[in-house]
């Protein structure tokens, strides 16, 4: 273990620390709440789904649940849609609910105290900042954290029906 | 107190629920000239459950009422009191307010004590109701009917050592039995925010009845006496008996205000209710449907790992391949069987449902003066549990409705030549694949220039040549009610529009006929089960979808001849009839399908009212899938009636052929006639 994160083990102790899983989109680091994953698998075929938009890839069948697949990088246009046997999936728990995202790479998990993050600028990120918690940097490197349940429960990503929206707003 | 009673609790929350349904059905089943001194019996035990339970855990509003409904059928079973129309009214409110009670328990909720007291009232009055008059009458006797309360009390406590924590017999006895100051006080007691004035305003259940000011002025003397009396046992017997017989003479005394006038000498809504099939004996456990249903995925997990291990096996050769073989159909037995097993669980017999009915239709049929007989048939069709909760209300709906719109007061039946009384049949069956239930009623039938005015003026889409059928289904429409007046029982035009709504949500669907003068039939048409489908396994191009075999007459390759083009529409003439071609490759957004449709397959398929065939690549095999919910983690998919999980793990779609011809705008017309 390098002496920087020694050091900021020691500041967790002090302070109300979150987890964040990071991974990679594109060019950009991301990292969303650790207690919203349920796992982290590789890509599979997909069942697609009539009239869904693009970046709705499909449904799979995890262990008897119909989950939806969506791809993070085609709905907000970064990174290259390749996928391989590289391309990673993480299953999130929202509200009950499953839902897998297709992100580039999953890098680390790291802890962030709240003073650590810095608001999120207005523009230059591909996500809408309402849906962001804030930007952090770990070792030089820039971090966006984001707000997973609201992405995944607005009406942008339109997941689920506009019943369910109000019932859960 | 160190035993936790709490987790007793649930237990005696599904008993008691039981006990009152029981309750209510014993007393819609008793006939008032001949009580079955069995039925009266089991009433009795079951208040008597009630009771003893409630007191144990110190849940004092159950305890005071069954305490007096006790009384009353006590009475009743050791034949020293004529059970009347007005006593079981009364009694079936006071399950009712039982129920309530109960709920509020459960939800740890604001108990309604004016209701109690109210109900506590009510049922005294009817014991004491052939007293007073009696009272009046002959001063001699006066109050002698009263002791027997006391008594009965004494040999209860003895008993059940229920009431050990509770004051003593006197105290206990005033509570809900005598006047309004020994029951405010106690209840202060008991509740400490129930204001005592204000409460009784809330009572007047008797404020009309002329006899009003002498239940309680009665109750006040006789609570002098019931505190210090050691009551003279016999004698009451003989009292009892005038008591009764003048009672019997004079109900509107102390009727409730619900009854209609002269309702009480005529025989009312006679009902015949299926036996009850099951016999009480058989031995049973609860089990939590949420471990059935756990259950029954982990079932549809095996029959998908059946598959999986099968296609493996297939790689196998030689000695191993034919011992595998063999091993592996007897697994798939196996698993056929358990899952077969497992959906039987789930079953659970029509009179559920049913049962509920002769309440709803006897006290609607009160309310409105009108004489129907219900009629159950089939309360032994099994369906899905899921099923039966999200049919309950619909059919409460339509049942209502047969009653309210469609069968006349008995002057206008006469009139029209009908019998006075009317019949609402209400019947299921099993068809197949379907359930079929069918709601029948003798009344005037649907009026046609009605609802095509009413649709006229919601700004509806009619014609004045269309067919009766789909005029009918425009009372289905939302804001729709052709009732002259508005009643509390419906009317409003909030309704119908949500039972075909409700119905259609459980993969159902509903169809009216009716002849205006001889009736209307409501049927609704469901799936045995929710969660298994025989479906045909179809596929274009890479993607499996499922079409369901109920909505399946046939598949075939279409011959170039057969093919006609209508505006841009593909027709296929088959059987005489010109069929709608919907092509599954466009429905889905599948590129690189076969389109050329004799190079293809159509399934011809029908729905209630349409028929068409889907375009698709190639059949590949029937099968028997689990239903895994869509919504469960994403939304509705138009076209789409829920998923599946084949054989090699990949995930299918079943269609929804209903919701596709809508979606593909087929006429609802069978047949397009008009191509030359």
């Amino acid at each position: 273990m390098s002496a920087s994160a020694q050091v900021s083990e020691q500041q967790t102790e002090n302070e109300n620390k979150r987890e964040f899983l990071t991974f990679v989109l594109g060019d950009e680091n991301y990292a969303l709440d650790i207690m919203t994953v349920k796992e982290i698998r590789g890509y599979e075929q997909v069942t697609k789904i009539a009239n869904a938009p693009d970046y709705i890839k499909g449904v799979i069948n995890l262990r008897g649940d119909i989950v939806p697949i969506i791809d993070l990088r085609i709905k907000f246009n970064v990174g290259e849609v390749t996928y391989n046997e590289f391309t990673i999936v993480i299953m999130l728990v929202i509200e009950d609910r499953i839902v897998g995202i297709v992100v580039d790479e999953v890098s680390d998990v790291i802890k962030v105290g709240d003073s650590e993050i810095k608001s999120p600028p207005e523009f230059g990120v591909a996500f809408d900042s309402a849906y962001l918690h804030g930007l952090t940097s770990i070792k030089e490197q820039m971090i966006i954290l984001i707000n997973i349940q609201k992405l995944i429960k607005s009406n942008d990503l339109a997941l689920y029906d506009a019943a369910t929206e109000v019932e859960q707003a | 107190m160190s035993v936790d009673m709490s987790q007793f609790f649930g237990v005696f929350f599904e008993e008691s629920h039981e006990h009152l349904d029981d309750m209510e059905h014993l007393l819609m089943e008793m006939s008032l000239d001949d009580p079955d001194i069995e039925d009266l019996n089991s009433i009795f035990r079951a208040a008597h459950s009630i009771k003893g339970g409630s007191g144990v855990f110190g849940f004092d509003a159950l305890t005071g009422l069954t305490h007096v409904m006790e009384n009353i059928l006590d009475l009743a079973r050791k034949d020293e009191l004529v059970m009347t129309k007005v006593i079981v009214d009364q009694l079936l409110i006071t399950v009712d307010t039982l129920k309530g009670i109960l709920t509020c328990y459960q939800n740890e909720d604001e108990i309604d004590w004016a209701t109690i007291e109210k109900d506590t009232k009510a049922l005294e009055a009817l014991l004491s109701g052939g007293d007073q008059a009696d009272n009046a009458e002959d001063e001699n006797e006066q109050g002698y009917g009263f002791y027997k309360q006391p008594v009965v009390d004494d040999k209860d406590n003895e008993a059940f050592g229920f009431f050990e924590p509770q004051e003593d017999d006197g105290e206990e006895t005033a509570f809900g039995f005598f006047d309004d100051e020994d029951d405010d006080s106690n209840q202060t007691k008991d509740v400490a925010q129930n204001a005592s004035s204000e409460s009784d305003d809330g009572f007047g259940f008797f404020d009309d009845a002329p006899g009003s000011d002498q239940v309680a002025n009665g109750g006040s003397d006789n609570s002098a006496n019931g505190q210090d009396a050691k009551a003279p046992i016999e004698a009451s017997k003989a009292v009892q008996d005038v008591a009764t017989s003048i009672k019997k003479d004079q109900p509107n005394n102390n009727n409730s205000p619900k009854s209609t006038p002269a309702s009480d000498n005529k025989p009312r809504a006679k009902r015949k209710t299926q036996a009850r099939s099951e016999s009480k004996e058989s031995s049973s456990i609860r089990v939590d449907t949420g471990k059935i249903d756990s259950l029954v995925n982990l079932v549809g997990e095996l029959v998908i790992t059946q598959s999986m291990i099968k296609i493996v096996g297939k790689e196998v050769h030689g000695e191993t391949e034919e011992k595998l073989d063999g091993a592996i159909d007897e697994l798939s037995r196996n698993i056929r069987e358990i899952q077969e097993a497992v959906m039987s669980m789930r079953m659970l017999p029509m009179s559920f449902a049913f049962n509920r009915f002769p309440r709803v239709v006897r006290d609607l049929a009160d309310k409105l003066g009108k004489n129907v007989n219900l009629v159950i048939e089939g309360g032994a069709t099994e369906i899905d549990k899921g099923l039966i909760e999200k049919l309950v209300d619909p059919l409460t709906h339509l049942v209502r409705n047969s009653i309210d719109h469609g069968v006349e007061t008995p002057d206008i039946r006469e009139a029209s030549g009908k019998l006075a009384e009317g019949t609402v049949i209400l019947a299921a069956e099993q068809r197949g694949g379907s359930i079929i239930i069918t709601i029948t009623d003798d009344g005037a039938g649907l009026n046609r220039d009605k609802i095509m005015e009413k649709a006229i003026k919601n700004g509806l889409d009619v014609s004045e040549d269309m067919p009766d059928s789909k005029v009918w289904s425009l009372i289905f429409e939302p804001g729709f009610s052709t009732a002259e007046q508005v009643t509390d029982v419906s009317g409003r035009g909030v309704g119908m529009d949500v039972v075909r709504r409700n119905i259609e949500g459980i993969g159902g669907a509903v169809e009216i006929e009716s002849h205006q003068g001889v009736g209307s039939v409501f049927t609704i048409r469901l799936p045995l089960t929710l969660a298994i489908l025989d479906g045909m396994c179809v596929s274009v191009k890479d993607q499996t979808f499922v079409v369901p075999l109920t909505n399946i007459i046939e598949s075939m390759q279409p011959e170039k001849d057969q093919l006609k083009t209508l505006s841009n529409d593909n027709l296929l003439w088959v059987r005489d009839e010109y069929w709608p071609i919907v092509p599954l490759y466009k429905l889905m957004g599948i590129e690189g399908a076969q389109q050329d449709p004799t190079n293809a397959i159509v399934v011809l398929v029908e729905t209630s009212r349409k028929r068409f065939a889907i375009l698709v690549d190639e059949l590949s095999g029937q099968q028997q899938v689990v239903i895994k919910s869509l919504e469960q983690h994403y939304k509705r998919v138009s076209g789409v009636a829920g998923a599946t999980i084949m054989g090699d793990g990949s995930v299918a779609m079943i269609l929804d052929v209903e919701s596709i011809a809508t979606e593909a705008n087929i006429p609802i017309e069978k047949e397009v006639t008009s191509v030359s």
